[in-house]
């Protein structure tokens, strides 16, 4: 074989394997979304289930996962970004920073489900919140916390130094520069990380399966105590635990439907707001 | 007069720049403190799961938990034995590299070698969708679509096991495993490849016998992350790998992973029971294995880079 056909082969190869992703991804939006849209309608999204959920909409999950992810944004994002501006503008090289950042970055790899462990044995159980929509927008909140601190920490690396030169040097304290001329350029790149983040806090099942989702629940919580419905948890139960999964299966679809669609918009605003970023950097 | 003055002014500017000091300490402590949260968390994590964990070998042997294969708590004769768990965890773990590091390497080539900038532009974000797509999404997939094409293909009764399990953590592990390898794939020195380039070979043998050799310790971190990745994912194995807690006997086997049996039982059990403390000592042991995986993952992409 020569040296040229090898290449066109060995990079054939690597295209079809790009493909290949692009086409597994086109299957799972294609099947979700052909068989879930006929589902959707206005009654759908906006009514209770009905009959044994055999009937009526998902309107208490869509509420519950909004409230739900509200909360972990309360705790993540504030926390993320305090987190993010003593690493980027405040810590020297050492061993306590070194052991911060080992530690988000292992944060990120724990398994959801062991936040999920932690959450019921710290929230639910010792701080006695019981399961809860305040119980799971927190343990939601401190697995996204790795999230939202790298992120942030990246936007605030991305100022430019003079900004805080030129600030500094004028005799402006250090708070007050980081206040008025890094955190407003940051804040964009900060806002994607978050976004990118809850956009993944509400699609999580398994930390929030004993800290406060609801099997069935026909009514929206009515405070941060009460168990809660979520669209995520809603898809399992319809598609494992339900007594007729064939019956339900439309509304599993539409379900999944609705939640593919509000994190792809999630994510479609976060690409946007980075790309409208980039170009301002570059300019 | 106006010496006093003056006088009188620096006294009031020095004590403005000491209350403007201490506002600037007790700022960066604040901040510090919200750092420190990161290290309070990781350790809290693993206190808990052990402190609530450990209360099982009051009943279960050290023994039985980590070497027999029976795990059937609510039995009248109880066993506690993880060892089919674990194995089953494993199974759908190697199951899933085996195709996703393959695909994700080639993947992560082509985006830093061969795709033009503008097609790497337009693939990058659409590769990161496939990372968005809930794990609960993925699980009811395996369960309408993948499992009755398995099914039909082998000629099973149902298509929830090892291999539904694998592929759709192979799909879940695919954006991490691209992201890192294109990294450490794209961050090779120019010169490097300008070299081989130049001694007459073409792009293809300077891909292959140059760059991803250069590039192998950044590769090695991204199937290490992959890897914990798959280990740790519950819903997509809870919901498509048939919920058998046995020993895998062949890829078509009906299996029940570690994170899938917490997710299952915990519900279910009352607190302080055995069976409760048990699912805690289950998620001690997942979290000290993906801890290690991620340690040397760290351990790989770092070495290099301790003053970023």
């Amino acid at each position: 074989m020569t040296d040229n056909l090898k290449q066109k082969l060995g990079f054939g190869i690597l295209r079809l394997s790009t493909w290949l992703i692009l086409f597994i991804l086109f299957i799972i939006l294609y099947d979700i979304i052909s068989k879930g849209i006929g589902v959707i309608s206005w009654e759908f999204l906006t009514t209770a289930p009905r009959s044994g959920m055999t009937e009526g909409g998902i309107w208490p999950a869509v509420i519950g996962t909004v409230l739900v992810t509200m909360i972990t944004a309360l705790f993540a994002v504030p926390i993320g970004v305090f987190a993010a501006i003593y690493l980027n503008e405040y810590a020297s090289q050492g061993k306590l920073t070194r052991t911060i950042r080992m530690a988000i970055r292992n944060l990120a790899g724990v398994p959801s489900i062991v936040y999920g462990l932690f959450g019921l044995a710290l929230f639910v159980k010792n701080l006695g919140l019981g399961t809860s929509v305040l119980s799971a927008g927190l343990t939601l909140g401190l697995l996204t916390l790795p999230v939202t601190i790298t992120a942030s920490e990246e936007a605030l690396k991305s100022v430019p130094n003079s900004y805080r030169h030129g600030s500094l040097a004028l005799g402006v304290s250090k708070w007050h520069t980081i206040r008025h001329n890094v955190l407003p350029n940051a804040i964009p790149g900060i806002l994607t990380g978050a976004i990118l983040g809850l956009s993944r806090a509400a699609g999580e099942t398994a930390p929030i399966l004993f800290t406060g989702a609801a099997f069935f629940l026909p009514r929206i919580p009515d405070s941060l105590g009460s168990q809660f419905m979520a669209l995520p948890y809603h898809l399992y139960i319809l598609s494992t635990q339900h007594h007729s999964i064939g019956v339900v299966r439309p509304i599993a679809y539409g379900t999944a439907f609705v939640l593919i669609v509000l994190v792809l918009i999630l994510n479609l605003v976060a690409i946007f707001i980075r790309y409208r970023f980039r170009k301002n950097l570059s300019k | 007069m106006t010496d006093l003055r003056l006088e009188q002014e620096e006294i009031e500017i020095s004590k403005k720049d000491k209350l403007t000091k201490y506002k600037e300490k007790g700022l960066k402590i604040f901040f510090l403190l919200n750092g420190i949260l990161a290290i309070i968390v990781l350790a809290g994590i693993f206190y808990l799961l052990l402190s609530e964990g450990l209360p099982t070998f009051e009943e279960v042997s050290i023994r039985e938990f980590f070497t027999s294969f029976r795990w059937n708590p609510t039995s009248r004769n109880p066993g506690y034995g993880i060892l089919s768990l674990v194995i089953s965890t494993l199974a759908v773990t190697i199951g899933a590299l085996l195709f996703s590091v393959p695909v994700g390497i080639a993947a992560a080539a082509y985006l830093a070698e061969v795709a033009r900038p503008k097609e790497r532009e337009i693939l990058k974000p659409v590769i990161e969708i496939l990372a968005s797509i809930p794990s609960v999404v993925i699980g009811f997939l395996g369960i309408v679509l993948l499992g009755p094409i398995i099914a039909r293909t082998f000629g099973l009764s149902n298509g929830l096991n090892v291999i539904n399990g694998s592929i759709l953590l192979g799909v879940m592990a695919l954006p991490t495993i691209i992201s890192i390898s294109e990294d450490a794939i794209s961050a090779v020195p120019k010169e490097y490849k300008e070299a081989s380039l130049a001694l007459g070979t073409n792009r293809w043998h300077t891909l292959v016998k140059v760059t991803i050799p250069a590039a192998l310790s950044g590769i090695t971190a991204a199937i290490m992350l992959g890897m914990g990745r798959a280990i740790g994912e519950t819903m997509a194995v809870l919901m498509a790998t048939g919920n058998a807690p046995a020993v895998p006997r062949s890829i078509f086997s009906s299996i029940r992973t570690m994170t899938a049996t917490i997710a299952i039982e915990l519900g279910e059990v009352p607190f302080n029971t055995t069976h409760y403390h048990s699912l805690f000592a289950i998620g001690a042991v997942l979290f000290v294995m993906t801890f290690l995986v991620n340690l040397v993952s760290d351990l790989v992409l770092h070495k290099y880079g301790e003053g970023e």
